[in-house]
């Protein structure tokens, strides 16, 4: 990608001003947070766009010695790791047969999944609250959110497994069929390991979906099972007039989709330009 | 919520299949299976072995909440007890003569045809800066992309701070070089509330356009620049007649997911406004939530979730026609 050597494709002077400016308004709001955290609401209300003078631990100490603080992140990292395991299990699973047998309703079934895109959570969120907490007797627990969540990643999952697991060789399975190997047996130690890297895109994609959820988890969970987007959403209302503490909570809760975000940035960008372009 | 990912991968994915049938078939037949009927079974078992988890959990949590909103939607229904008081199309009617949720939809389209006015020719026009060979441009690829990674909700209320009256970071930028503020600040004057929660969506948005427009452009093979250059055209003319073209699929393909995504507007809306003020920046999903949750008018919140399923689902419908059937076409 960057063979290109004509003299045009280099950038100019304007074009590193662009850059900045994008630069500088999409980190803006991020790093005005992060600093903001340092900061006294005294000084905040002084002077809004200063630096922190002096630079103070107070705020995030606050946070990380927050029990509810731990107990958000713990509800956060359980719920969107039932998620990820659940979703992508039973996605490679629907996936396979999708890309591997040749049957009758094969189309019509993929065309289930391609279909579950178009319903959005928010159209069946009403019955899915009574659906968990009064008929699975499942509300305000860890697997009464990562269900339904789950079920909503699995169309994005099979429909992003299915091309990956088609493009298998197809002399691998016939060797290991030849040789007695059973469709299951082949399916755990053949199309699983070598369907890897599409299984931790769609991995990483439904858990940052799950970390990031916020409309769910508002009508399923309270107290002390609300996950941390419920937490910051709630602490930023109750405690308003503490914005430094809400800038220091809302700073520290960004940091681990942020992380794992950048750890797998290419297998993410690869899986979404992929699904893309086809 | 689905991630946005994947979903036009359905076409080009069909693509692939047509080619992995006809290579199966040789397979197959090669093969030559000697009981065909015990077989036969035998991959149905399979096969159903293999669905079933994912069909489970697509029934009970996606397909029956859906069809149990549309139920709901016939009845006058707060909650408890059994669901009999049958009244047909009313609440239909009492959703449709609401202003708050017509406004609601106005709303949402205001946000849809807004993404793409805007976020189009701006994650178009930076991803062209970009793709020039500058130097940082993987950093500068990266740090377009975060916005794109932290919650809506995270993201809304740093906003939420930043759009502070009077003593937030904008207001007194703003004020320093001698901008006018409205009184009530930005989230709070019903004229510019949903303006800024769309300014506040592209920051958001922004990155994943450009980066998805990125992958567009390098798909497009330097040959063609080359030769381009070589009779002399200028990078404004390769960019039009060359690159725009070509990235062509990659836009129409973020257009729906874009609309898709406008339509189904909710957590930034409740974040930063909770749809008010004065119910100037509701969406159709901020309604039936409120409707649903808070005031427990199952009845009326089904309504409006078939209404916006309907709305969601003639859309992809037609932009599937009108629009991106011409990518499928040039595939087959």
């Amino acid at each position: 990608m960057a063979r290109r050597a004509t003299t045009y494709g280099r950038g100019g002077p304007l074009v590193y001003l662009v850059a900045l400016a994008v630069v500088a308004l999409t980190l803006g709001p991020v790093l005005y947070g992060a600093v903001g955290g340092f900061r006294s609401n005294e000084q905040l209300a002084r002077d809004p766009a200063g630096l922190p003078d002096p630079w103070l631990l107070r705020n995030y100490g606050g946070v990380l010695g927050n029990p509810e603080f731990w107990r958000y992140a713990l509800n956060s990292t359980v719920v969107a790791l039932i998620t990820t395991v659940v979703a992508v299990l039973a996605g490679v699973m629907a996936a396979y047969p999708l890309a591997r047998y040749q049957f009758r309703f094969r189309e019509p079934l993929f065309l289930v999944f391609v279909l579950g895109l178009l319903f959005p959570a928010a159209v069946a969120i009403v019955p899915l609250f009574i659906l968990v907490t009064r008929d699975l007797q499942l509300g305000n627990t860890w697997w009464g959110i990562a269900l339904p969540q789950a079920a909503f990643a699995l169309p994005t999952t099979v429909v992003i497994l299915r091309p990956f697991l088609m493009a298998l060789p197809k002399e691998v399975e016939e060797a290991a069929m030849i040789d007695g190997a059973s469709r299951i047996g082949i399916f755990w130690r053949m199309a699983l390991p070598l369907s890897m890297p599409g299984l931790v895109t769609v991995g990483v994609l439904a858990f940052v979906a799950s970390w990031n959820a916020y409309l769910l988890p508002l009508l399923l969970l309270q107290g002390d099972m609300r996950t941390l987007p419920l937490g910051v959403a709630d602490y930023s209302t109750e405690h308003s007039a503490d914005t430094a503490g809400v800038l220091a909570f809302t700073t520290i809760a960004m940091i681990p989709a942020l992380v794992l975000f950048l750890a797998m940035q290419r297998r993410i960008v690869g899986g979404l330009q992929g699904a893309v372009k086809g | 919520m689905t991630s946005q990912g994947a979903v036009t991968a359905a076409d080009p994915g069909a693509a692939v299949t047509r080619r992995a049938d006809a290579r199966r078939v040789t397979g197959r037949s090669a093969r030559g299976t000697g009981r065909p009927g015990r077989d036969r079974t035998r991959q149905r078992l399979e096969i159903l072995f293999f669905v079933a988890p994912a069909l489970t959990l697509m029934a009970l949590f996606v397909v029956y909440p859906v069809f149990s909103a549309a139920r709901m939607s016939f009845y006058r229904w707060k909650g408890f007890g059994p669901m009999v008081d049958f009244v047909g199309l009313q609440n239909y009617v009492r959703v449709l003569a609401d202003d708050v949720f017509t406004d609601a939809v106005v709303h949402n389209f205001v946000i849809v045809f807004a993404s793409i006015l805007v976020q189009l020719p701006l994650g178009l026009a930076l991803a062209l800066l970009l793709n020039r060979r500058i130097r940082g441009r993987g950093l500068l690829r990266t740090i377009i992309f975060v916005p794109y990674v932290l919650a809506e909700v995270i993201a809304g209320v740093v906003w939420f701070q930043l759009l502070q009256p009077r003593s937030g970071l904008l207001e007194t930028m703003l004020t320093s070089v001698g901008f006018p503020v409205p009184e009530q600040g930005f989230l709070g004057t019903p004229d510019l509330a949903l303006a800024t929660v769309f300014v506040v969506l592209t920051w958001k948005y922004l990155g994943l356009a450009v980066l998805l427009f990125l992958a567009g452009l390098q798909g497009v093979p330097d040959e063609l620049h080359e030769a381009a250059q070589l009779d002399g055209a200028s990078w404004w003319q390769v960019q039009r007649r060359i690159a725009v073209p070509l990235l062509a699929p990659t836009i129409r393909t973020w257009c729906f997911l874009s609309m898709i995504g406008s339509l189904q507007l909710f957590d930034m809306v409740w974040i930063l406004t909770g749809g008010g003020p004065a119910n100037a920046t509701t969406t159709m999903a901020t309604y039936l939530v409120s409707q649903g949750t808070q005031r427990s008018n199952f009845g009326i919140a089904g309504a409006a979730s078939v209404v916006l399923f309907l709305i969601g689902f003639a859309m992809a419908v037609a932009y599937q026609f009108l629009v991106l059937r011409r990518d499928t076409k040039a595939d087959a």
